[in-house]
C-alpha cells in the first residue's frame, strides 16, 4: 500500500512539475500576474509530492518490506536500521529519487525565500526549474520505478552491496547531490535572465548564496567520497582519477570558477556573459557525471545496472537541456550589456585569471575523461586514461592558479598596485623559502619537487593569513584596534581567507603524502613482525568474530615505536557475507596527529600466511581537514549579512548600480 | 589604456592558458594511453615487448598458483589463446578463477605478461565491459553471464 501510494505521488508530482513548467513562464511572457503567481505554490506542492513519494520508498526499506523489487534487491532485515536507510540511495533507482527530491528541495526553497526576487525572474526561473525536475520525475517512472512489485514476496532480501555497508555512505552521496543539484540554481536563474535578455549586478547577489550552497556540499561530498575509498577500499588511495572521481571533480572545478566569478559581477557588473556561461556548464558538468556515473558507460563501484534504455534516456536528457542552454546562450548572450571596465591588473584581473585556469584544468579533466568513451563508439580501440596523464597535464595548470591566489585578495578592484602586494607577501613568500629548506633536508630519496610542493602550500595558507593580517592592521595599530578591525571584517572576507587556508592545508596532505609516505606488503603469521617508518607492528593473533549480517576474519595486531614505546592494538578485518557470498577489506587506522598507520590484510594462503599491507600516511589527514576549511570558509561566507538581507529591491538595481561606477 | 587594447590582453592571456593546457593534454596523451587487449589481439598484433597494455579476459580454472613473497602466477584466458600472467602483491577481494579480471602491466619477451596492477572492479555478477566485449567477439560468451540479475548494487559517489 504504501509502495503504491509512493508511486502516485510521484506521478502526481510529476503533474505539478508539468504545470510549474509551463505556467509561470507563459504568465511571464503574457504579464499575467495569475499565471506568474502559479509557480511558488506548484514548487511547493510539487516538493511535498516528491517528499511524500522518497518517504514511501524509505518506509518500505525501514520495515523491510521485500514485496517491493528494488527492497528485495538491496536491503536485508539483518542489517542494521542506519544501513537499511541508506540503502534507499544505494542502487540505482533510489538515487535518482534522491537526486529528485534534492531537486524538488531546492525548488521549494527558493519559493520559500525568494520573497525578494522580482516576480517575473522568480517564475521564469522556478519554470526551468520544473523542466529539469519534470524530466527526472518522467525517466524514473519509465524507466527506473522503485516501486515495482514482486508477486511472490521472498522472505529474505538480498543484502546491500557489501563495500556500501558503511557509515561514509550515509552523508556521501546525499552531500554530492546537494553539490550537483544545487547548481541547477544557478543554471535556472542563468536561463531565466537569457529568456529575459537582461542581466544586472542583483542576478549575482541573488544566484551566489545558491551556489556557494551547491559548492560547499560538494566539496564536502567530495571530501569524504575521498576518505570513504581511502578506508573501505584497502588499498590507501585517497583519490585515482577514476572516471567517476572526474564526474564529480568537473563540476567542483566549474562551481569555483563560478563563485569567483559572480564576485566580480556582483561587486563590478563585469564578466556577465561569462557568468552566464559558467552557470550553465557547472550544471551541465553535474548532468554529465549523473550521466557517467548512471548509464553503465564506465566500468567504476559505482555504475548499476546496465539497462541501455536509461542510458540513451539520460543521454536525452542531456542533449537537451545542455544543448538547448547553449543555443539559447549562443541567441541571446549578445543581447546583454557590457559590464564595468578594469585594468588586466587589478582584483577582477586576478579573478579571471582564476577561472582561465580552472576552466582549463576542467577541460583537460574532460577530455581525460571523455576521450576514451568517444575513441571507443568512434573507432572500437579500448584504452585506458589514467593517472599520468591527470598528473601530466592538471597539475601544471594548478601551480600557477595557486601562486597567484594570495595576490588576488591583495589587489585593488579596477586597478590594483602589483608592486604593494608582492611586498605584502614578502613575509608568506620567506615562510614558504624556509619551508622549501626545511623539505630539502628532511627529503631523504624523496622527489625533488616535493619540496616546492610543500612551499608553495605554505605560500598559500601564509598569503590567506597576511590578507587578514592586512586588513585588521596587525602590529601595526594597537591591539585593541586590530581585534576591532577584526569584528568589523565581513563575514565573507574571513571566509575567502579560511577557504584558501583549507586549498594549502590539502595541498600540504597531498604533498607529504605522496612524496614521504612509505608502503610495505608481507606475508605474516602469528607472531612474526614487521617495521614501517618508525613503527613496529607484529601480528599476535587471528581468530573470527561474527557481525550482525557477516563474519570477520580479524588480524589482531600490537604497534609499538621502534624504540619500544607501546601504541595500542590494531585490528584489520577481511569481512565475509554469506548472502552475496563477498567479501571486503576492513582497514585499521590508527592516527597519531595528522598521520595515520593504514593496515589491511588478505584472503589467506594455503600455507597459514595471510598478506599485509601496511602503509604509513603521513600528515594524510590533512588532505580532508583542508577540504573542511573550505566547507567551513563557505559557511562563513553564508552568514554574511549582505548577502542574506543585502538584495536591494528590484526597482533600485539599476540606478544603484550606476551610481557605483 | 582603451577599452580594446584591455579585452586584447584579456582574449590573449585566456588563448596563452588554453594554449598551455592544449600542449601538456598532447604531450601526456603521447605518453600515457594504456590500450585495452584480449589473449588474442596479443597473439594476433605482435605488440612489442615493454609497451604497457591492459590485458582482460578470464581467470583460467585451476591455473593460480601462489609462491613466496605473495608472487601470483594466473592464466588470463578468452578461450582461443591463454596468457601466463606473473604478479607480486595482493590481489583484489574480487578476482576469482573463472571470473573476469583486467591486468595492467607489459609483455615480457618470452610472452609472459608482468603485470603491476589488477583490476576486479566488478562484483560476482558483474563482467567488467571490456572483458564481456572481448569475449562476445572471440565466440565464447556464455549467455548465462549477460542473464545474471540485472542489479548488481554499487555506490553513489
Amino acid at each position: 500500500m504504501i509502495a503504491e501510494l509512493g508511486h502516485y505521488a510521484l506521478m502526481l508530482a510529476l503533474g505539478l512539475a508539468l504545470i510549474q513548467a509551463s505556467m509561470p513562464i507563459i504568465g511571464a511572457r503574457n504579464n499575467d500576474p495569475v499565471l506568474i503567481n502559479v509557480a511558488v505554490p506548484a514548487a511547493l506542492a510539487q516538493f511535498v509530492f516528491v517528499a511524500l513519494s522518497f518517504g514511501a520508498l524509505a518506509a518500505c526499506y525501514v520495515t523491510s518490506d521485500f514485496s517491493v523489487l528494488n527492497v528485495y534487491e538491496n536491503s536485508n532485515s539483518a542489517m542494521p536500521l542506519i544501513y537499511r536507510l541508506t540503502s534507499v540511495w544505494g542502487n540505482h533507482e533510489g538515487s535518482m529519487m534522491l537526486w529528485v527530491f534534492i531537486l524538488a528541495l531546492f525548488g521549494a526553497l527558493v519559493a520559500a525565500f525568494g520573497g525578494n526576487l522580482p516576480d517575473k525572474l522568480k517564475a521564469d526561473a522556478l519554470g526551468v526549474q520544473a523542466w529539469i525536475a519534470a524530466a527526472f520525475e518522467l525517466f524514473i517512472l519509465m524507466t527506473s520505478n522503485p516501486f515495482l512489485r514482486i508477486a511472490d514476496a521472498p522472505f529474505e532480501g538480498r543484502d546491500l552491496n557489501p563495500i556500501l555497508q558503511d557509515p561514509g555512505l550515509a552523508f556521501h552521496p546525499p552531500f554530492l547531490y546537494l553539490g550537483y543539484v544545487g547548481f541547477s540554481i544557478a543554471f535556472s536563474f542563468a536561463i531565466a535572465a537569457l529568456i529575459e535578455g537582461r542581466i544586472d549586478a542583483a542576478w549575482a547577489r541573488w544566484v551566489r548564496p545558491w551556489v556557494l550552497v551547491a559548492w560547499m556540499c560538494l566539496t564536502v561530498g567530495i571530501a569524504g567520497g575521498s576518505y570513504w575509498a581511502y578506508y573501505e577500499l584497502g588499498w590507501g588511495g585517497f583519490w585515482f582519477w577514476d572516471p567517476v572521481e572526474n564526474a564529480s571533480l568537473m563540476p567542483w572545478l566549474a562551481g569555483t570558477a563560478l563563485l569567483h566569478s559572480a564576485v566580480v559581477m556582483e561587486k563590478r557588473g563585469a564578466l556577465k556573459v561569462w557568468t552566464i556561461l559558467l552557470a550553465i556548464l557547472a550544471f551541465s558538468l553535474s548532468l554529465i557525471g549523473t550521466f557517467l556515473v548512471r548509464s553503465g558507460v564506465l566500468t567504476s563501484v559505482h555504475v548499476f545496472a546496465t539497462d541501455p534504455r536509461r542510458g540513451i534516456f539520460i543521454l536525452a536528457i542531456l542533449v537537451l537541456f545542455i544543448g538547448g542552454a547553449l543555443a539559447l546562450y549562443a541567441w541571446r548572450a549578445p543581447l546583454l550589456k557590457q559590464g564595468g571596465l578594469f585594468a588586466p591588473i587589478s582584483r577582477e584581473g586576478a579573478l579571471v585569471l582564476n577561472n582561465l585556469f580552472l576552466t582549463c584544468a576542467c577541460a583537460t579533466v574532460f577530455v581525460g575523461t571523455l576521450y576514451p568513451l568517444a575513441l571507443e563508439a568512434l573507432t572500437g580501440e579500448k584504452i585506458s586514461v589514467g593517472p599520468p596523464y591527470f598528473n601530466a597535464t592538471f597539475a601544471p595548470l594548478f601551480v600557477p592558479l595557486l601562486f597567484i591566489m594570495p595576490f588576488g585578495p591583495l589587489l585593488g578592484w579596477k586597478r590594483g598596485d602589483l608592486l604593494g602586494a608582492a611586498q605584502r607577501l614578502i613575509l608568506a613568500a620567506m615562510l614558504a623559502a624556509v619551508a622549501i629548506a626545511a623539505g630539502f633536508a628532511l627529503n631523504r630519496g624523496g622527489p625533488v619537487l616535493a619540496p616546492f610542493g610543500v612551499g608553495l602550500a605554505v605560500f598559500v595558507m601564509a598569503g590567506a593569513i597576511t590578507d587578514i593580517a592586512e586588513r585588521t592592521m596587525i602590529l601595526r595599530v594597537p591591539f585593541a584596534v586590530t581585534l576591532r578591525r577584526a569584528a568589523g571584517l565581513p563575514r565573507s572576507v574571513w571566509g575567502g581567507a579560511v577557504a584558501h587556508f583549507g586549498i594549502g592545508a590539502t595541498l600540504v596532505g597531498i604533498v607529504v603524502v605522496t612524496a614521504w609516505g612509505s608502503e610495505r606488503i608481507a606475508a605474516m603469521k602469528p607472531g612474526d613482525t614487521i617495521d614501517i617508518a618508525h613503527y613496529r607492528l607484529s601480528l599476535d593473533a587471528m581468530f573470527r568474530r561474527p557481525g550482525p549480517n557477516f563474519s570477520d576474519l580479524v588480524g589482531h595486531f600490537t604497534v609499538s615505536r621502534i624504540s619500544g614505546e607501546l601504541r595500542g592494538p590494531m585490528e584489520p578485518s577481511r569481512r565475509s557475507f554469506p548472502s552475496r557470498n563477498m567479501a571486503t577489506t576492513e582497514a585499521a587506522l590508527m592516527t597519531r596527529r595528522l598521520s595515520q598507520i593504514y593496515l589491511s590484510i588478505g584472503d589467506p594462503n594455503p600455507g597459514g600466511t595471510i598478506p599485509v599491507r601496511i602503509y604509513y600516511k603521513p600528515q594524510v589527514l590533512l588532505i580532508w581537514i583542508g577540504a573542511l576549511l573550505m566547507f567551513i570558509g563557505g559557511a562563513l561566507s553564508l552568514s554574511d549579512r549582505r548577502l542574506r538581507v543585502g538584495a536591494p529591491r528590484p526597482a533600485r538595481v539599476p540606478a544603484t548600480l550606476q551610481a557605483a561606477e | 589604456m582603451t577599452r580594446k587594447q584591455r579585452r586584447l590582453v584579456l582574449i590573449g592571456s585566456g588563448l596563452c592558458v588554453l594554449a598551455v593546457a592544449v600542449a601538456l593534454m598532447l604531450n601526456a596523451f603521447r605518453d600515457s594511453i594504456v590500450f585495452f587487449n584480449s589473449p588474442t589481439d596479443v597473439a594476433e598484433k605482435h605488440i612489442a615487448a615493454g609497451t604497457r597494455i591492459r590485458l582482460g579476459g578470464l581467470v583460467k580454472s585451476g591455473s593460480l598458483t601462489r609462491s613466496d613473497n605473495l608472487k601470483v602466477r594466473f592464466e588470463v584466458t578468452d578461450g582461443s589463446h591463454d596468457i601466463v600472467v606473473a604478479y607480486q602483491g595482493v590481489l583484489p577481494d574480487l578476482f576469482r578463477e573463472g571470473q573476469g579480471v583486467i591486468a595492467e602491466g607489459t609483455l615480457e619477451g618470452s610472452g609472459m605478461f608482468n603485470a603491476d596492477t589488477i583490476l576486479a572492479k566488478h562484483d560476482e555478477t558483474y563482467m567488467p565491459k571490456e572483458v564481456a566485449e572481448a569475449l562476445k567477439k572471440s565466440g565464447h560468451w556464455k549467455d548465462d553471464y549477460g542473464q545474471r540479475p540485472a542489479t548488481v548494487g554499487g555506490g553513489g559517489k
